[in-house]
């Protein structure tokens, strides 16, 4: 089973943030980068499923240099291979564009039979960029998955939807996108961090993946950037519990009424 | 120079659901400033009440796409359905709820009509004949504001932000449409969770509890003032990882997202992981036995004091409130 990891770099979510002089992104400098956590169980199930049906795990990610560090993560977990995919008319992308890149890399690996995505890269939070890949790709989507089994080319997938779980069919090759409940993402040890080391990692460029400037044009643009207004200062009650009770109880009622 | 907004009316088990009828609230008052219509999709195997409703909150006409093809949701089917409406109507905008299946389904919108999509949105303003949509970004600790370059502007709504239109008779018209209903994975089956339990993402009240709870089994203080309050439970990560309650009570990051009208943080101190999935909560308590907790910094209420003792003495009070209105 030939399977394909998207993964993205994120700043850590505990990071300060600053917005740039333009007032439309974050600073980047200075940032602790990671994995974005819900790639993690992306990385994990792809793991599990070459455990299983043997096969390889191939990870790409898009971005500039420190994507490196986060590929070189996944490879210590135990992913076979890594392309990191850069290049300066990729600077910036917005999420469609991001896709439109990855169709491209998926298209130059020769596709697979499966390709895992977290379900949304934490920061930017778009949730969009595996529907369109999938899209793009004109593949079958399911996602959020909590619970994935493959037999042969069928996949049953379990996702967590508003007031309980949907059971899919799907035949491969699909995209998958994954979440919290799939798995518990194993930690890298010294010895697959040894090993990392000599595993093969390339770079695919808008040349090689043949990716004019204009099929990644933005078609949503950030206007503007700024930390959100400060909440008003809180109420602490006092007195003993009971009266603390009594008093929220009122408050909620008669001054925030919403109860 | 009139508007058209597209919205996607979501049902499950035949019934429209909510965040579908906020979205279709939210087109309507933009299109009411714009001279403009509004026109909601309705995929599937929907009941009679459903377009009724779409078009008392504001809907001028409802396009409708059913037919084996479209008995079981997939975004393969309905996305095609979506995108020959589109077609159809040659709409301004499309709005979609930001729900488990509005999620799935708008990007496919977006790649098959060739649009952006501006995700989780919390507010709209218009420029001209053209929108600006507000969100938040960075787990909270960003709002940022979009705009599109296609023509078509899709946009996903968060739940319970945009209030409901008072629904008003209004002239709608039902007509139905046709779109490929062939797909390569969909939904085989549907186990609906324990009907006790409300619903966290679309909760008006949430009771929460975190590591301050202490131990597994007096999570139940957590219930009995939620089920006081009719309230939704929810949890923070610790005490997911901990496995005192399951993954589907998890707010925040690699959890829910809630926007509440009420949300009471019990035992949680406040990461930012936490505060990224209810920091858009309209008010805030916080009950917590450290004064510095972070979660204080967000409350527009706060207790410093023992959960063990608060809390049973809130459920009491709870209790005698909302028994005296009913």
């Amino acid at each position: 089973m030939k399977i394909i990891v998207c993964v993205k770099v994120v700043p850590d979510t505990a990071s300060r943030l600053k917005v740039a002089d333009d007032g439309r992104q974050i600073v980047q400098t200075d940032l602790t980068w990671i994995l974005s956590p819900y790639d993690e169980f992306a990385i994990e199930e792809g793991l599990k499923l070459r455990e299983k049906h043997t096969g390889e795990v191939i990870l790409v990610s898009l971005g500039p240099e420190r994507v490196v560090a986060g590929l070189r993560n996944g490879l210590a977990m135990g992913a076979d291979s890594a392309h990191q995919i850069w290049d300066p008319s990729f600077e910036n992308l917005d999420a469609a564009g991001r896709a439109t890149v990855l169709a491209a890399a998926v298209k130059h690996l020769g596709g697979a039979d499966v390709i895992l995505c977290g379900h949304q890269g934490v920061g930017e939070d778009d949730s969009q960029t595996a529907g369109l890949l999938a899209g793009a790709l004109d593949l079958p989507l399911v996602s959020m998955a909590i619970k994935l089994d493959i037999e042969g080319t069928a996949a049953v997938v379990e996702r967590e939807v508003e007031g309980g779980i949907e059971v899919w069919d799907a035949t491969l090759p699909a995209v998958i996108t994954t979440q919290k409940g799939l798995n518990t993402p194993r930690y890298a040890g010294l010895k697959g961090i040894m090993a990392a080391k000599k595993k093969p990692m390339g770079v695919l460029d808008a040349a090689t993946l043949g990716v004019a400037a204009d099929a990644v044009a933005k078609k949503t643009e950030r206007r503007t950037m700024a930390p959100p207004a400060d909440r008003p200062p809180v109420t602490l009650i006092a007195g003993d519990p009971a009266t603390q009770a009594k008093e929220l109880i009122r408050l909620l009622h008669e001054e925030a009424k919403v109860i | 120079m009139s508007t058209t907004i597209l919205t996607f009316a979501e049902t499950r088990g035949g019934a429209l659901r909510r965040p579908s009828i906020e979205a279709v609230s939210e087109a309507r008052r933009l299109a009411d400033g714009a001279s403009g219509r509004v026109v909601a999709v309705l995929v599937g195997e929907a009941n009679g009440e459903a377009a009724k409703t779409l078009g008392a909150h504001g809907a001028d006409k409802v396009i409708s796409f059913s037919g084996p093809g479209f008995a079981a949701y997939s975004s393969e089917s309905w996305g095609r359905a979506m995108a020959k409406a589109v077609e159809m109507e040659s709409p301004d905008a499309v709005f979609i709820a930001y729900t488990a299946m509005g999620k799935d389904l708008a990007p496919r919108v977006a790649f098959l009509t060739g649009s952006g999509l501006v995700s989780d949105c919390s507010g709209f303003e218009t420029e001209g004949d053209r929108l600006v949509a507000r969100r938040a970004q960075y787990a909270g600790k960003m709002i940022s504001t979009f705009s599109w370059t296609t023509k078509v502007q899709i946009a996903t709504l968060r739940p319970n932000v945009f209030a409901l239109t008072v629904p008003a008779e209004r002239a709608c018209e039902v007509v139905a449409a046709e779109a490929d209903g062939t797909a390569r994975a969909r939904v085989r089956e549907f186990k609906a969770k324990d009907s006790g339990k409300k619903e966290l993402a679309e909760a008006k009240i949430i009771v929460s509890g975190g590591r301050g709870v202490k131990a597994a089994e007096h999570y139940k203080l957590i219930e009995e003032l939620g089920d006081a309050m009719g309230a939704a439970l929810g949890a923070s990560r610790a005490i997911v990882d901990d496995g005192w309650v399951s993954h589907s009570f998890q707010v925040g990051q690699t959890g829910k997202t809630v926007s509440p009208t009420l949300y009471i943080a019990c035992g949680i101190s406040g990461a930012i992981q936490h505060l990224a999935g209810m920091s858009s909560s309209r008010v805030i308590v916080a009950i917590n036995k450290d004064p510095e907790a972070p979660i204080f910094k967000v409350a527009n209420y706060g207790i410093v004091g023992d959960l063990f003792e608060v809390l049973p003495a809130l459920t009491a009070e709870a209790k005698a409130h909302f028994q005296s209105r009913t």
